[in-house]
């Protein structure tokens, strides 16, 4: 009984304290007072969200959804987490996935190209006021990600939808030298996450890649690999 | 005088019972790039007759000095000629990237819509701006994102000179010092001479010259430049 948490769930178990009388925590107790089908029942809130790769150039690696009930993921103007940097320099969501704010989260299994779209359920027991976060990485980048920072779900009823678009940030952890080796995805096969920080400190929009068809001759990327926003269209849908 | 015939103002909308009605904003700008900084804001809830400026419309001799020099004087004089109620340089200087900056603004009656402009730097006519949004009457949270708009006044020659008022070409500075000298300049050319969404600037990696003065690793940016969260009270 104590691992009740939600309002739904305490206001039952207040209502079954009032009828019962005095109620405690002592298991011989229970057994004498509780009648089994007056136990609340949890009851499954999900989320099925779906991300559409608008880009025509950069694979995203696996997207990363969170539910949870207070903080952001990242703000535009503060430093990074560490755990955010690992995402968005190379594309692993498992450190910020498993932050303590978060009361539960989904993963895809791969990442997802140009054009193509990646669905993940994510499902929390008797809360339906959750905030959504969501984060997936552009992997020919340095450190540039994309996603959803602490989108309000309490307004949605089963069988609604919540459709939106995403542009595209930079984590500021990582220089946008676009050089080889330094960048994690398919057209470099260079290295993901460092915890060495050599940019401004601070997520802000991203100002998009240079190429070296435009002119930055160090580059291992080219025009293929520019991209604009918005970079993603998400569909959030709730199906219980 | 001037709060005085605010009050004035209000107490007669007041009495009757008109539908626009006085409002009482908290404004939050973020700068969201993160190489270009924002000179002084102006903000002002105006009246709906009235813009700083219009997309497809050749910009002001205000508007020019904004966009080119970040001066907003002449703006203000405007603004002041038809009881705007304004909000001058919330951030008492320039608004760096990443960075925030929040106001207030009461509007009177008859101001119904709310508008501002920034120059962004480094840029030839770059600004920021809102225009003519209307103040909603039902209180909340109202967010938006803003777009980096051309003034058409000046052409893109994305070299930094100390320059760039109106009448004379370049870029004034780069509050951030990461420009280069000495560019032979992207172009002398401002073909579009109305407002217009800024197709970004080009720069490159040559510090001591080349075409650009800026940096295109440092200074580009892609829409949107800016949010604006408005809570109505």
């Amino acid at each position: 009984m104590k691992n009740f948490q939600h309002k739904f769930s305490t206001a039952a178990i207040l209502s079954l304290t009032l009828l019962l009388g005095a109620c405690s925590d002592d298991d011989d107790d229970e057994e004498m007072m509780v009648e089994p089908e007056l136990t609340p029942m949890p009851v499954n809130v999900s989320y099925e969200v779906s991300v559409t790769n608008l880009t025509y150039g950069q694979p995203m690696s696996p997207i990363g959804v969170a539910l949870h009930s207070e903080g952001q993921l990242w703000m535009v103007g503060e430093s990074a987490s560490a755990e955010l940097e690992q995402m968005a320099e190379g594309g692993d969501n498992s450190a910020l996935l498993a932050l303590s704010v978060v009361n539960a989260s989904a993963s895809g299994d791969a990442p997802f190209g140009p054009g193509a779209t990646q669905t993940v359920t994510v499902t929390i027991e008797d809360t339906t006021d959750s905030k959504l976060s969501l984060v997936s990485m552009l992997v020919n980048t340095n450190d540039a990600f994309t996603g959803l920072n602490a989108i309000d779900l309490a307004s949605l009823a089963a069988g609604d939808s919540w459709t939106g678009y995403a542009g595209v940030y930079d984590a500021g952890t990582e220089a946008n030298s676009e050089m080889a080796g330094t960048i994690p995805g398919p057209i470099d096969g260079g290295t993901g996450f460092d915890a060495a920080r050599d940019d401004v400190d601070f997520v802000a929009m991203h100002p998009g890649v240079v190429s070296m068809d435009d002119g930055l001759s160090t580059s291992v990327l080219t025009q293929a690999h520019r991209f604009d926003n918005p970079a993603v269209y998400i569909t959030i849908t709730r199906t219980e | 005088m001037k709060k005085l015939s605010k009050l004035l103002t209000m107490s007669a909308a007041g009495l009757m019972a008109m539908g626009a009605q006085a409002a009482d904003l908290e404004i939050k700008i973020t700068n969201l790039t993160q190489g270009v900084y924002f000179t002084p804001f102006i903000i002002a809830a105006h009246s709906d007759d009235a813009n700083m400026y219009q997309v497809g419309m050749a910009a002001s001799t205000e508007l020019q000095a904004i966009a080119e020099g970040g001066d907003i004087s002449g703006m203000s004089t405007l603004l002041t000629g038809i009881s705007a109620d304004i909000v001058e340089n919330p951030a008492e200087g320039m608004l760096a990237p990443g960075a925030s900056t929040e106001t207030m603004l009461m509007s009177a009656d008859t101001n119904t819509v709310l508008s501002l402009v920034s120059m962004l730097l480094p840029t030839n006519d770059g600004f920021v701006g809102l225009d003519s949004w209307s103040i909603p009457s039902e209180a909340g949270t109202y967010t938006m994102y803003l777009k980096a708009y051309d003034a058409g006044t000046e052409a893109n020659d994305e070299i930094v000179n100390d320059g760039g008022a109106p009448g004379t070409p370049g870029i004034p500075k780069d509050p951030g010092m990461k420009n280069g000298t000495g560019a032979m300049g992207v172009t002398d050319m401002e073909e579009t001479q109305v407002v217009h969404i800024h197709r970004g600037v080009i720069g490159d990696t040559d510090d001591m010259g080349g075409y650009s003065d800026l940096d295109s690793t440092a200074h580009r940016w892609l829409n949107p430049v800016a949010k604006i969260t408005i809570t109505v009270n």
